[in-house]
């Protein structure tokens, strides 16, 4: 049996199979289907300062083998999360990965703050695809720049026994140019990937399907975009932990990701077609494992990367 | 008594005017199901590139049987995804999550009340009726639909009832018109003092809008897209009131899909008005 052990900076994790944010609320719907201490750790959705409605409907479409979502952020706040549903998950014995999201540095590094020297957060992802309001709306993680001041502020404000993972977006045109960005801010890891861009037009009315008219897309179609993206910034930063993430459904699925590079992963859409998705993918990933005679997960992380004696150059 | 997710043997698929009733073997959903709530299907079997569970009202549940509990469900043909399912056969297998979201609310005491089903919407109407007449309630129905192959559950819930009044938009069975214009004289008729409803959207709201002007409550399950049905993706929010008074985006997978009606925006339903809580958040 393979030790299913993993780390992500100073956090072990008892496995690496980790549920990803914006996909499992907060833990207390999943548990009705299967134990969410037993996985690796539950990531939440993106916690903001303040309660936020999110954006109106028409919020989803399904695509081929993906989804399109444009909920806005729809959540609580931090306070109502600090009242309920951490210590929710605490007392499940759920360890907990809080994604913080917000819409300037001082919001990030006000969440970071009453984050602090709680010992029911285990890590915290920042979520960074968010339109910064300083700079007329652009994405942080789409300039180097905003997602090294995002994330450079909240590792100092934040509690330093916990990391800080930076969750980066797929939509730019070199992502090790940004995660090197994030590194030297001093990110402990890099969360990859996040939603890509996305948009449908319904051909009865002609319009935008989606009430926020584009929206991210995530399932297994953006699969191999995640691993490409995964590769990548392995290479370039081979020892800066990553949590994987996008369109795993299978262990096989997160077995390509852990090859890739990364020391963890996250099971997102995949929840919304089978609730069981992350419990299972654990025992197919320990399955494989197994099956291809490892005696660790940390012996299988870029693995892949052995096989190419040469970095690969981008093709023209 | 939680949800549960198994995988059932169809039983039966019986052709019903357009629609599809399907007979499943499922006792975990059985077991536990209230009039109202619902039963997610996942589509395509595996390696599917339909990721996303398909939502049906159950139409009843048999918790107990000679073999096993099974479950019924109405299924309409609209995209590639209850294409796949209506060409299910007997014998083969569903896998099922439920049953998920709330129930209709009995009355407290036994009074009249008129039941409005639009289309396939009657389904989850019909064991709401047998629970109603068990506890003593005069029930009667009203089923309407476009058109007459598009009617649902007229004959069972004659059974169930007796009392059913027919509509269709064009005249081709029953009374020609809306639900809603035969609504108010079975209110006055029966004295109901609840409404309860399953329909189109606009449907529901109309009968909302009879059913106030009458002075009487009105309960209507809705028909939102949803991605996971379980509550956790925030895709099937409608603007709801709430007992604080203030109203919020709420999840019609697991806070409904049964809601008072008096409580739902219909006129804010696919917008964002400014006094939801958390609205003034999202502009910045």
């Amino acid at each position: 049996m393979a030790n299913l052990t993993t780390r992500l900076g100073s956090l072990t994790l008892p496995n690496p199979v980790l549920t990803a944010s914006g996909c499992a609320a907060s833990g207390q719907e999943l548990h009705q289907f299967f134990d969410v201490a037993t996985l690796g750790a539950v990531v939440t959705k993106s916690i903001m300062t303040r309660p936020r409605s999110g954006r109106p409907t028409p919020r989803m479409a399904e695509t081929p083998s993906g989804m399109l979502n444009s909920i806005g952020l729809q959540g609580p706040g931090i306070d109502a999360f600090l009242e309920k549903d951490l210590p929710w998950l605490s007392e499940h014995g759920a360890r907990v990965v809080v994604s913080i999201a917000g819409g300037h540095t001082d919001e990030y590094v006000a969440l970071a703050r009453r984050l602090y020297d709680n010992p029911a957060v285990s890590m915290i992802e920042v979520n960074i695809s968010c339109p910064n309001v300083e700079s007329r709306g652009q994405v942080f993680a789409c300039d180097p720049a905003a997602s090294g001041r995002v994330i450079g502020a909240v590792r100092r404000a934040a509690d330093p026994k916990v990391p800080v993972f930076a969750k980066l977006s797929p939509d730019v045109t070199d992502i090790t140019v940004i995660a090197r960005a994030c590194a030297e801010a001093g990110a402990d890891g890099l969360s990859l990937i996040n939603t890509l861009l996305g948009m449908a037009i319904d051909t009865d009315t002609l319009a935008p399907v989606l009430g926020g008219v584009t929206g991210g897309l995530s399932g297994p179609a953006i699969r191999p975009v995640a691993v490409r993206c995964v590769w990548q910034v392995h290479q370039v930063l081979p020892h800066l932990p990553i949590l994987g993430m996008g369109g795993i459904r299978s262990g096989l699925d997160a077995l390509q990701f852990i090859a890739a590079g990364a020391s963890a992963v996250s099971v997102g859409t995949a929840v919304f077609g089978d609730p069981t998705a992350p419990a299972r993918v654990l025992a197919e990933l320990e399955q494989a494992l197994d099956e291809r005679g490892f005696a660790s997960v940390a012996d299988a992380v870029g693995i892949a990367h052995k096989s190419v004696a040469e970095p690969v150059k981008e093709p023209a | 008594m939680p949800p549960v997710q198994e995988v059932g043997e169809i039983f039966a698929v019986q052709k019903i005017g357009e629609y599809y009733q399907f007979t499943v073997v499922a006792p975990g959903v059985a077991a536990s199901f209230t009039p109202g709530q619902f039963v997610a299907v996942a589509v395509g079997g595996d390696n599917t590139s339909m990721l996303l569970r398909r939502a049906f009202a159950l139409y009843g549940a048999t918790p107990t049987g000679d073999f096993a509990g099974t479950i019924q469900f109405v299924v309409a043909e609209h995209g590639p995804g209850t294409q796949w399912l209506v060409r299910r056969r007997a014998g083969e297998q569903l896998d099922l999550v439920g049953p998920m979201g709330t129930a209709f609310q009995l009355p407290k005491r036994t009074v009249p009340a008129v039941l409005v089903g639009g289309g396939y919407g009657t389904a989850p109407l019909i064991p709401l009726a047998q629970q109603l007449i068990e506890a003593g309630s005069d029930v009667e129905f009203i089923v309407g639909a476009a058109t007459a192959s598009r009617l649902f559950g007229e004959l069972a819930a004659k059974r169930v009832a007796g009392a059913v009044t027919v509509t269709t938009d064009d005249g081709s069975a029953g009374t020609q018109g809306r639900v809603t214009d035969v609504l108010p004289a079975a209110i006055q008729r029966t004295k109901a003092h609840v409404v309860y409803a399953c329909g189109p959207m606009a449907m529901l709201r109309a009968v909302g809008d009879v059913a106030r002007a009458h002075s009487v409550s009105a309960q209507v399950a809705v028909e939102e897209s949803m991605a996971c049905g379980v509550g956790v993706c925030m895709t099937c929010v409608l603007p709801v009131v709430g007992d604080d008074g203030e109203s919020r985006f709420v999840r019609s997978c697991v806070d409904g899909p049964v809601f008072d009606a008096s409580r739902v925006r219909w006129d804010d339903v696919g917008s964002l008005p400014p006094d939801l809580v958390g609205a003034d958040a999202m502009g910045a």
